[in-house]
């Protein structure tokens, strides 16, 4: 395995110190999308919890940054692009420097409130990456649910469990027909590395990462344990690692054998009152949802 | 050159060289949106033409592209201003002098395409600077004049010109195009010095402030630019005319108040048929006069007060309500006047709601009817609603 001190950058640009709760994976997503896309990087950042770890003063990045709303931020991506291409053409702004245009959103604020901006932006593929740091519920104002909760789980608006599927955003985005799609994970650090690398390096349009990315303070589980979790996630399926680039998609980081869905679900108090016969759906739909991927992977060559 | 109101202002854009401009289809405005389509497509306009899929992302897109350093335009009306008024609260609180043409259209519901100035007035509390016009002419001028006042650093606000949807923007005047070369030197290029997205300058924008950290300075600030905006908006009429030759009045235009003892306040195109009553009456031997409010925000409240200190009663005509209160205008100069003096009765006439036609006709028998009522210690019912069916 790699050494991620050698493959990252050197420099902090979002610093420890952050209020966000111990054990968040948004820390740890913050510190390597700004790692690895440096200094010449424009973000908006919407209303989640990045916005507590990012915009309260003197908690913030060391890139500009600008907080418009809870819905707008891919108009962050529209209007920062589109002004650095007018700047350009004028002579205001050096013709030859390239700017990483970024939009960092919760699950909630991409999916749910700003699911018609996200979408307007993907289909005019304006240029920028945008991440959806998908921790499953509206966690920043005390855990309710979101589309992106999954079915069964417990939120303080969901007392005896969500009774809907979660939203399957990154296949929505998908459906745009963008030049790049792709899950990440924070137990994954290469797979996340390559992936925001590739899209960094990709030529101008609309790139969208989802990181999955639990969180101790909602789905309860203690905070030391927060990267077993996320591979837990991926290594029982509930969770599938992949990217989709101009349409053509590939799974990454395949387990040899998947795990019980209960191995995951068991680590966490959302899922706590899952019975038996529960577990067993899920584990079905957990399955379900995999052949499909594989299906579709297999049925593009 | 024949205009629409709606060609006259994206001329006035295309003149002013707004270079991003996201704007969401709507009527009465949408013609100002085709136009400055066809002239970002024509090459006649380098701007970043952005078709978007909501007022609430048109105005998001301008917020970040000011925030980026480019100048910005966009344009709505009715249902799509009340839909992105959240980001009206961002973009002036951010400082970001962004202009934006607001085609009144009345709310739903019952949903109608016909104008009321409510829409507009209804954001007054959002710290955009507000000019209301009265016809293609003015919409033209003025929209230079708005990036001017809106970028001038003792300002930088957002700033709103509002004309009627459907009278003022679907007919055709003559209309006088500034001259490019001109307009280049009364309107500098956007070189903004306070904010900025530059990875060179690092800065971040709209920031969260936890307890009590420094929301009322911002707050306060604001107030402090548009307290400025009362002394910029003459001003820059005023170079304007030295420019081009036109000029509005700033803050508000007067006609016949100097020994005038009724005066008619209104706004929008009701001013112009106004003003036909007021040269007709005076004719007539009336003692009547004319204001026609441009500044809604700021409030030009000690100026008004003080030309109304000595006049007998003032007719307020407005087409706008809010309900359960009266017109929009008609409060504000009620406690503009406040403890004044020598105040004015007031009288309120709520009329053209929804683009219900006020003819000569209508403005004179009210002018009329004010005049009679001008020696009266107080008048009854002085929020009167106008031509409305059933009613008499």
């Amino acid at each position: 395995m790699n050494n991620l001190s050698k493959e990252l950058s050197k420099e902090e640009l979002f610093h420890s110190g952050h209020p966000l709760c111990p054990g968040c994976s948004g820390g740890v997503m913050s510190r390597w999308i700004t790692k690895i896309l440096g200094k010449d990087t424009i973000a908006t950042i919407s209303a989640s919890c990045m916005a507590i770890a990012t915009s309260v003063y003197p908690h913030v990045l060391e890139i500009p940054s600008i907080y418009i709303a809870m819905a707008p931020s891919p108009a962050g991506i529209t209007g920062v692009s589109a002004a650095l291409r007018i700047l350009k053409r004028k002579g205001r702004f050096p013709k030859d420097r390239k700017v990483n245009v970024i939009a960092i959103s919760g699950d909630g604020s991409a999916g749910d409130i700003g699911m018609a901006c996200l979408s307007g932006a993907a289909e005019r593929n304006d240029d920028g990456i945008f991440f959806c740091f998908d921790n499953e519920a509206y966690m920043n104002t005390g855990i309710q649910r979101s589309g992106c909760t999954p079915e069964m789980s417990w939120t303080t608006s969901t007392l005896e469990g969500k009774q809907e599927r979660k939203k399957d955003l990154p296949r929505i985005m998908a459906a745009h027909n963008i030049p790049y799609v792709a899950t990440v994970s924070i137990g994954f650090p290469e797979d996340f590395i390559r992936k925001v690398t590739r899209a960094k390096e990709m030529g101008p349009g609309f790139k969208y990462i989802h990181v999955y990315s639990p969180c101790p303070t909602g789905w309860r589980f203690p905070e030391n344990k927060t990267i077993e979790v996320a591979r837990l996630g991926v290594e029982t399926g509930f969770w599938i690692l992949y990217e989709m680039e101009h349409g053509c998609l590939k799974l990454n980081c395949r387990p040899e054998k998947l795990r019980p869905i209960q191995d995951f679900i068991s680590t966490q108090g959302r899922f706590g009152k899952l019975s038996e016969e529960q577990v067993q759906t899920y584990q079905q739909e957990i399955d379900k949802r995999l052949k499909q991927m594989e299906n579709l992977e297999r049925c593009q060559t | 050159m024949m205009l629409t109101g709606n060609y006259a202002c994206a001329y006035g854009v295309k003149l002013s060289r707004a270079e991003v401009i996201p704007v969401y289809p709507i009527t009465p405005q949408t013609h100002i949106m085709e136009k400055l389509a066809d002239f970002v497509t024509h090459g006649e306009l380098d701007a970043e033409f952005v078709s978007v899929e909501s007022e609430h992302t048109a105005l998001a897109v301008a917020i970040a592209a000011q925030a980026t350093g480019a100048r910005t335009f966009t344009a709505t009306s009715g249902q799509g201003l009340v839909y992105m008024h959240e980001n009206l609260f961002v973009a002036s609180g951010m400082r970001l002098p962004i202009v934006m043409a607001i085609v009144n259209r009345a709310l739903g519901a019952p949903n109608t395409i016909y104008p009321d100035l409510s829409d507009a007035l209804d954001q007054r509390d959002t710290s955009w600077v507000q000019i209301y016009v009265e016809n293609a002419q003015e919409a033209h001028d003025m929209i230079a004049q708005a990036y001017r006042i809106a970028e001038d650093e003792r300002v930088l606000l957002p700033v709103a010109i509002s004309f009627e949807g459907i009278i003022i923007s679907h007919y055709m005047e003559p209309v006088e195009l500034m001259d490019q070369d001109l307009l280049d030197q009364f309107l500098p290029t956007y070189q903004p010095r306070h904010v900025i997205l530059h990875p060179d300058r690092v800065m971040s924008l709209g920031q969260i402030l936890m307890d009590d950290s420094y929301y009322m300075e911002y707050r306060y600030q604001q107030q402090e630019g548009m307290n400025h905006a009362l002394k910029v908006i003459p001003q820059v009429d005023e170079a304007f005319r030295q420019v081009f030759g036109r000029k509005y009045g700033g803050l508000f235009q007067t006609e016949q108040i100097e020994d005038a003892e009724v005066v008619l306040l209104t706004a929008g195109s009701l001013a112009s048929t106004t003003r036909a009553v007021v040269h007709a009456l005076r004719r007539d031997g009336m003692k009547i006069g004319l204001i026609k409010l441009r500044a809604f925000r700021p409030f030009p409240r000690q100026e008004l007060r003080e030309i109304l200190n000595n006049i007998k009663c003032v007719a307020v005509l407005e087409r706008d309500v809010s309900i359960g209160a009266g017109g929009i205008i008609h409060i504000e100069l009620c406690h503009s006047l406040y403890g004044s003096e020598n105040p004015p009765l007031l009288i309120n006439y709520i009329l053209g709601l929804g683009g219900r036609d006020i003819t000569f006709d209508d403005i004179s028998g009210i002018a009329q009817e004010v005049y009679q009522e001008r020696n009266r210690e107080s008048v009854d019912h002085p929020i009167r609603w106008f031509k409305v069916r059933g009613l008499t």
